[in-house]
Parts: structure tokens; C-alpha cells; sequence
């Protein structure tokens, strides 16, 4: 019998249609892949497989599990079976356990509701289920607190509430994309383990394709709250039939032709860069301590380069993102641009000459001002903005250089998707027509469709305004793709620098090895990729 | 956690130190000399210095302000300008009808605000919630000494259930005293209820929308238990924030309630010594506000470190 079996489920929240006829089926130990874009409707399948839906949510089809329709249980049928029947990991770690209780409580927590073991009993089977997931009991007892676990580890007492009465189902909602390459690497081990030892059926939802490529013994892909091809991951990756999953991988791979870098003449220059944070004292009277976020940082970046910077969390590249925009200061060496020391004290020339882009598009615009008002902030740095028809002009000439319309100035940023909103962020760096554009996660929010167009559109800009690029990311793909030479940090040092393509093809240093090895790759595909 | 505590109270003394330096300096450069006040305006210059001399308001602020400070860490607040008896035993009086008033209200007003909060939040929306929140904001807009009337009409004058005023003491047993003091405690503990309630009830929805809910429901907990066994706990700290703040207004902000029941608590007492420019008497007063203010927060911090393990491990 089919562990789980979806059947023509369509969901409706108020007016809104979520889910039409979705179709789809776990096997028994088999790893079954939804993917597709936000807004697909690929969490809502999971949530209406859990019963976990808003109040306001109608269903209709048939949602079964090993032959017990889902659909037509109560709400105390269905919490007997969550966490005994159906277990479920979701997306982001750091907000997914209680901060209050500790690890092992929380663990014990599904045995016991379940009254599946008397108390004593489910603290050793706590015990046992986070030596499972790879949390030693020297290191990890089981009166830690949740936020005293990395993201990772976090994320591994998660999986052990969830398979801790081995149900037969697991749901994995984004399981990983909270996570480090290394960290996902070692995530999706596990659960590959855990389906193999327990015979379980694995429902992951990702939007990254290479992970489903890497994992899934079958691939959904879903549109729009549809099901638009279904598919034995090999079988589907080489014989795609709709257009839509060929446009999928082929964004996912997108690459972006660079024009050719000038000769090389400096234009940002760290020298030597130190930062340090202070730590709490340890106590009343003690020298505080610093925790050296930055360490002893050398690089220069030439005009007109594309240069990326990447690391996993907690490496300083964000702390060295902050120091070359001069909001922090350095406690030691030196950071120039075009010659100029970047300080603490704002410049409005290299204000006007260096520009930056975060990664939330939303975050970064005040809901209550127009487009207009919104990329015309940095004019507040510089000494002589323009004024009149002159400022209008270039809100127009900027606005339309990032693909949007000079309309779209009247407009508020709630009427723009995700992607457009950071076509707005693009021109807001963009207005004062700086030299050096530095690029925070800047794409890492987006879907891939929407990211490959973000690309070819910042490949187009440095090529029309000669812009030079630094580009941070954690995102190996897209670092390959967009720049011309890369660093790599880790631990606040820089440990290798070259040739992108040469980082790629024959990294030097373990780390960045390691790196690579960890990220999952998109297998070549050579037929079926529009 | 002890480390904690003690950063805490390291804190907690400082502050002390400070306010008493503010209290009596404010009310130093207060206009009105209080001895030629207590003679009257006809008092001839030389009384009026001789008096100053007695008080000890000739000398240099500095030496009154050690002399202050150092009389009330060995619980000799000084003599009243006005009644001529020792400061500490009018207050200690007057303490033993505001404190446990505060006390008493404070207890209701939490009887009252967790289970009202708790059930609107858990029905969210529904009629329930609508009629506990339709409540609250009577209870918020309704001034307590309103309250306190209606109380008097209905139990004192009506049902002559309860006296309409004045304490009873301590003497005839802790049944007699709380007795005459539960009107009072109702007429202010009922707005207090209302807005612990409301905070009770959105820091409940705001944790009801956090991931860790989720994780509760996933597991195959009700909602119910996920409310009571995840909820109730992160949702602690405002609602320990506002308990400390009410409990602070309830010992001196009780003034009117004391002036409308004719209890002699320590609103009345600050009152009058403000009318009467005893200065000693007001400064003292103040200041064992301010002491049970700032220790009543510390207690909150503590309870904070109880409540969120993140707090104990932060140094």
C-alpha cells in the first residue's frame, strides 16, 4: 500500500485558491522532492498532510496515509497521529525549539504526550535519539538549552523530536536552507540515513534544485499551486517535459556573461584590516575581552572587477562588509577607496562613489515613501544633489536602466514583487552613479528565476557604468557566476584568493576544498535544459 | 544565575545611591523654608533661626545629606518638622496599611488577569474574547475611585456586607484587618486586572505565532497543550514587567482609594507632609518608595532569569 497518497487535493484559505488537484505519493523509504518557487504551494501541501492549516481553510480530495484518509479525521485523531505517525522537521532551526525548555525536555516531550514510555524510560530514549542525530551525550547533556546549540546542532534535536516514535512519515520543509553548506551537507546525510535505517518515507520541500538533484529518488515540481511534472529524478532530469521545470533548472544554473576587466588599477584597498568585538566581562573587575571578528585582512579590488567574498556564517564577512562602508571601525590597518581612508566619519565623496545592496529587499525600504523619495536617499549625502527636471530626469533614466518604469516612481514598494523590489535597491545604489557597488546576500532571497534575471541585469550594469562589484555571498553558484576573481574567508581570515574559475576548478586551501565538496551540484545536464 | 544576581544587585545599590541623592537634592532647592512655615508668618527672625538651628537646617547640604543617609541605614529617618515624632515610626504605621494593601490588590489583580487574559487569547476572536476584551477596556477607561464609590454603594450602604471606610487594624486578627481592606483592594486592583489582561493576552498570541508552537502542534500536542506547556512561559516577561511597574503604583499611587476609604496609608501621609512642608517626612517617604520600587524590579530580574535560561547564561 502507498505510505502516503495526495489525491486531487485543492485548498481554498478565504477566497484564495492555494492548492488545485495536487497529485502526489510516498513510498515507503523513498525520498520524494517538492520543489518549485515561493508561492507554489509546496509548504501548504505539507501542512495540509499535517492538518495543520488555518482555521479559515477548506479542503477537498484525499489525503491518505497508509490508507487512513487524513482528511476525515478529527482534531484529536489527528494529534494522535503528528509526532506518532507523521513527523515533521521545518525551515528555520534558531526559532523551531523553545527557548525556555531544555533539549532533552523537548525530546521527551513527543514520547511522553504520546504516552509511548513512562517518564524514566523516555529520558533514556531521549538519550538515545540525540546520540542518533549525532549529539554526544559529553557534549550535548540533555539539560542544554536550545540557544546554546549552532543552527546545525538545533536543527539535529529537531530531527530527533520528529523521528522519536519513528513515524512512518517524515515532512522536511526547507530543512536545511537556514543552514552552512557543510552544515546542509551534514543534514542531509542524516536524513538520507535515517529514511534507510527506519524505512521511512521522506516528503522534503526545497526550492534548491541541486539538493532535490543530490537527495530525491523522485522529483514534484510545482506552479502556482499545481503540479505541473512528476518524475524518478534521473528520468525527470534528463527527459523534462514542461517548460516551466526546464526554465527551473535552467535558472538554477544560469550563468551571466561579464564584459572583459580593464587592466588593473586599485580602486578599493584594505590593508591589514582588524575588528574586534568586546565580549561581556567575565566579571566586575576583569579586562573586558574581544572576540577578533576580523583578522589581519589584505586585499585590493581593481576597477571595473567583479570580485566575491564568500565564507559560511560567522566567518567576518559581514563585519568586513560593515568596515568598508565605514559603520564600524577598525581597530587596526587600513581601508581605502580610490585612495581616500575610509572612516567612521562620513565622507560624501566616497559615500556618492561606493553604494551597497542588502540582501532583504523589503527590509531595507521604508513602507511609507514613494519609489522617488526611496532611490533618491543617498542624495542626501552629497554635497550638491540635483534638483528639478535634473532630478527627475535621472530617477527616470535609473529607474529605467534596472528595468522598471519611470511610472514607477509614484508607486509605494508593497506594489512590487520581490524581484522588482530589489530592481529598486539596485537603483537606489545606482543614482548617485558610484564606482564600487557592494552586494550583501543580495540575491540569496530570490527565487531562481527572479535571481537569474537580477544577474544579467547587474552583468548589463557594470558593463554601462563601468561599476566594480563586491559581491558577498555564501552562495557558491551564484559567487562563480557574477564575479571575476573570489576570496575566500574563514574565521575572519582571508585563506585563499584567486581566479574564480581557478577557486572552482582547483581550490588550494582544505576549507575551500571543503567548501565545494559540500555544496550541492546540479548534475550536467545535457538534454531536456531549454 | 548567582552571577547574575549579583550584577543585579550591584546595580540595585547603585541605583539606591543615586535616587537618594536626587530626592534630596530636588527637594532641597524646593521653595519654602519649613521652619519659618511651621512658626507662621508673623514669627520674629531670631525664632525662626533658632528653629532652623534645632532642625539642623542651618548646616552645609552636604553634612545634612550624610547625616540623612547615615541616620536611615540605621533606621533613624530623623523627626517629623511638623508632628515632632520620630519619621521611621510614622512611616512603619503607615507602611502596615499601604503594603499590605498593595499586596492584597496586586493578588487580585493577577487572580483576575491570568485566566481572563489566557482564555481570550486561547479563543481568539471568538465571542469569549471579544466580552474579556469589551471588559478590559471598561476597566481601563473607568477611573479606580469610580469604582471604589460604586463598591461602597453596593456592599457598605446596600448589602452592609463590608465597612465604607477606615481600617481596623492589625490587633483584632488578620481576618478582621483583610476584611476592611478588600474594598479597597477590589476598587484598585480592578483596572490593574484589566490592563494586566491585555498584556497577558497579547503576549500569548504574540508567542501563538512563533515556530516553536508549531513544532508543539507538530509533535501532536492540542492546542491547549501547547499553550499551557509552551506558551505560558515565554510569555512571562512582559507580563512580570507590568506586575513590577503595577505593584510600584499600587503602594503610592493609592492615594485617592485611601483618601475615598479614609485608610491611613502612605499616600495620605506624603500628602500632607507635601502641604505641610515637612521636608524630612517627604524625603523619607520618597525615598522608601523608591527603595521598594527598585527592589521590587530587582525581584522582577530575578524572575526574568527564572523564566528564560537565556537571561541566567548572559552575564
Amino acid at each position: 500500500m502507498t505510505l502516503l497518497d495526495i489525491t486531487n487535493l485543492s485548498l481554498r484559505i478565504g477566497t484564495h485558491e492555494i492548492l488545485k488537484e495536487v497529485s502526489l505519493s510516498v513510498e515507503a523509504g523513498e525520498i520524494v522532492a517538492i520543489t518549485g518557487e515561493s508561492g507554489s504551494g509546496k509548504s501548504m501541501t505539507a501542512f495540509s498532510a499535517m492538518g495543520l492549516l488555518p482555521e479559515t481553510a477548506t479542503t477537498s480530495g484525499g489525503i491518505s496515509l497508509s490508507g487512513t484518509d487524513l482528511l476525515a479525521q478529527s482534531e484529536a485523531q489527528m494529534c494522535d497521529l503528528r509526532g506518532q505517525a507523521i513527523g515533521m522537521v521545518f525551515q528555520e532551526p534558531m526559532t523551531a525549539l523553545n527557548p525556555v525548555k531544555t533539549i532533552g525536555d523537548q525530546v521527551m516531550e513527543t514520547i511522553l504526550i504520546h504516552k509511548a514510555l513512562p517518564p524514566d524510560q523516555a529520558r533514556a530514549r531521549a538519550r538515545e535519539l540525540l546520540d542518533r542525530v549525532g549529539l554526544s551525550a559529553d557534549r550535548f547533556p540533555l539539560g542544554r538549552f536550545p540557544h546554546e546549540l549552532s543552527g546545525g546542532q538545533r536543527q539535529r534535536v529537531v530531527i530527533a523530536m520528529a523521528i522519536a516514535l519513528r513515524p512512518k512519515l517524515l515532512i522536511a520543509d526547507e530543512p536545511t536552507t537556514a543552514l552552512d553548506v557543510t552544515t546542509q551537507a551534514q543534514i542531509l546525510e542524516l536524513l538520507r540515513d535515517l529514511v534507510r535505517e527506519f524505512d521511512m518515507g521522506l516528503m522534503i520541500i526545497t526550492h534548491d534544485l541541486a539538493v532535490v538533484a543530490d537527495l530525491a529518488d523522485r522529483i514534484v515540481v510545482m506552479r502556482h499551486g499545481e503540479v505541473v511534472e512528476t518524475g524518478a529524478t534521473q528520468t525527470l532530469l534528463h527527459n523534462m517535459q514542461h517548460p516551466y521545470t526546464k526554465m527551473l533548472f535552467a535558472a538554477s544554473n544560469h550563468q551571466v556573461t561579464l564584459p572583459e576587466p580593464p587592466a588593473p588599477s586599485p580602486l578599493l584597498e584594505v590593508k591589514g584590516a582588524v575588528r574586534d568585538y568586546p565580549l561581556p566581562r567575565k566579571n566586575l573587575f576583569a579586562k573586558p575581552e574581544h572576540f577578533r571578528a576580523v583578522k589581519d585582512v589584505s586585499f585590493t579590488l581593481y576597477r571595473g572587477e567583479r570580485l566575491g567574498l564568500v565564507g559560511e556564517s560567522g566567518c567576518g564577512k559581514s563585519t568586513l562588509t560593515r568596515a568598508i562602508l565605514g559603520l564600524e571601525p577598525l581597530q587596526s590597518g587600513e581601508i581605502c577607496l580610490d585612495g581616500m581612508a575610509i572612516t567612521t566619519t562620513q565622507n560624501p565623496e566616497i559615500r556618492r562613489r561606493m553604494q551597497v545592496v542588502f540582501q532583504d529587499p523589503f527590509g531595507s525600504f521604508n513602507p511609507r515613501h514613494r519609489v522617488d523619495r526611496l532611490i533618491t536617499e543617498p542624495f542626501y549625502t552629497l554635497i550638491a544633489p540635483p534638483t528639478g527636471s535634473a532630478r527627475s530626469d535621472l530617477i527616470a533614466e535609473t529607474l529605467r536602466a534596472v528595468g522598471l518604469q519611470p511610472e514607477d516612481a509614484q508607486k509605494y514598494v508593497h506594489q512590487f514583487s520581490g524581484g522588482q523590489r530589489q530592481r529598486i535597491a539596485i537603483a537606489r545604489a545606482l543614482i548617485t552613479r558610484p564606482e564600487l557597488i557592494l552586494f550583501d546576500e543580495a540575491v540569496s532571497a530570490l527565487d531562481v528565476s527572479v535571481r537569474a534575471q537580477i544577474l544579467d541585469l547587474l552583468a548589463d550594469l557594470c558593463e554601462a557604468y563601468g561599476l566594480s562589484y563586491l559581491f558577498i555571498s555564501h552562495d557558491l553558484s551564484v559567487v562563480r557566476t557574477i564575479t571575476d576573481r573570489c576570496l575566500v574567508m574563514q574565521k575572519g581570515e582571508i585563506v585563499e584568493a584567486a581566479a574564480t574559475e581557478e577557486i572552482f576548478a582547483t581550490p588550494k586551501h582544505p576549507y575551500t576544498r571543503a567548501l565545494i565538496a559540500a555544496a550541492p551540484q546540479l548534475p550536467e545536464l545535457d538534454q531536456g535544459v531549454a | 544565575m548567582l552571577r547574575y544576581a549579583l550584577k543585579r544587585g550591584f546595580s540595585l545599590i547603585i541605583s539606591l545611591a543615586v535616587a537618594s541623592l536626587v530626592i534630596f537634592f530636588v527637594i532641597e532647592i524646593a521653595p519654602g523654608d519649613p521652619a519659618s512655615f511651621m512658626l507662621g508668618i508673623n514669627a520674629e527672625p531670631d525664632t525662626v533661626a533658632a528653629l532652623r538651628a534645632e532642625l539642623g537646617l542651618d548646616q552645609g547640604k552636604l553634612q545634612r545629606y550624610l547625616a540623612w543617609v547615615g541616620g536611615m541605614l540605621q533606621g533613624d529617618f530623623g523627626m517629623s518638622y511638623t508632628y515632632r515624632t520620630p519619621v521611621a515610626g510614622m512611616i512603619a504605621d503607615r507602611m502596615w496599611v499601604s503594603l499590605p494593601l498593595a499586596l492584597y490588590a496586586l493578588a487580585l489583580s493577577t487572580l483576575i488577569a491570568f485566566p481572563a487574559g489566557i482564555y481570550a487569547a486561547a479563543r481568539r476572536g471568538k465571542a469569549g474574547d471579544m466580552a474579556v476584551m469589551g471588559a478590559t477596556q471598561l476597566g481601563v477607561a473607568v477611573p479606580n475611585f469610580w469604582f471604589a464609590m460604586i463598591l461602597v454603594l453596593v456592599f457598605a450602604i446596600n448589602l452592609r456586607w463590608f465597612g465604607a471606610g477606615g481600617f481596623a487594624g492589625w490587633d483584632d486578627g488578620l481576618g478582621t484587618a483583610l476584611h476592611s481592606l478588600t474594598l479597597p483592594a477590589i476598587a484598585l486592583a480592578l483596572p490593574q486586572a484589566a490592563i494586566l489582561a491585555r498584556v497577558m493576552r497579547s503576549a500569548l498570541l504574540d508567542i501563538l505565532g512563533e515556530d516553536f508552537m508549531r513544532t508543539a502542534r507538530a509533535k501532536g500536542l492540542t492546542r491547549r497543550q501547547a499553550l499551557w506547556r509552551h506558551g505560558l512561559r515565554n510569555a512571562m516577561i512582559p507580563v512580570l514587567t507590568i506586575i513590577g511597574l503595577q505593584f510600584s503604583f499600587l503602594l503610592a499611587g493609592a492615594i485617592i482609594i485611601e483618601q475615598v476609604f479614609f485608610l491611613p496609608g502612605l499616600g495620605r501621609l506624603v500628602f500632607q507632609a507635601i502641604s505641610s512642608r515637612d521636608l524630612i517626612v517627604v524625603e523619607s517617604v520618597v525615598m522608601i518608595l523608591v527603595f521598594a520600587v527598585i527592589t521590587v524590579n530587582f525581584l522582577v530580574d530575578l524572575a526574568y532569569a527564572l523564566v528564560d535560561p537565556r537571561l541566567r547564561s548572559r552575564t
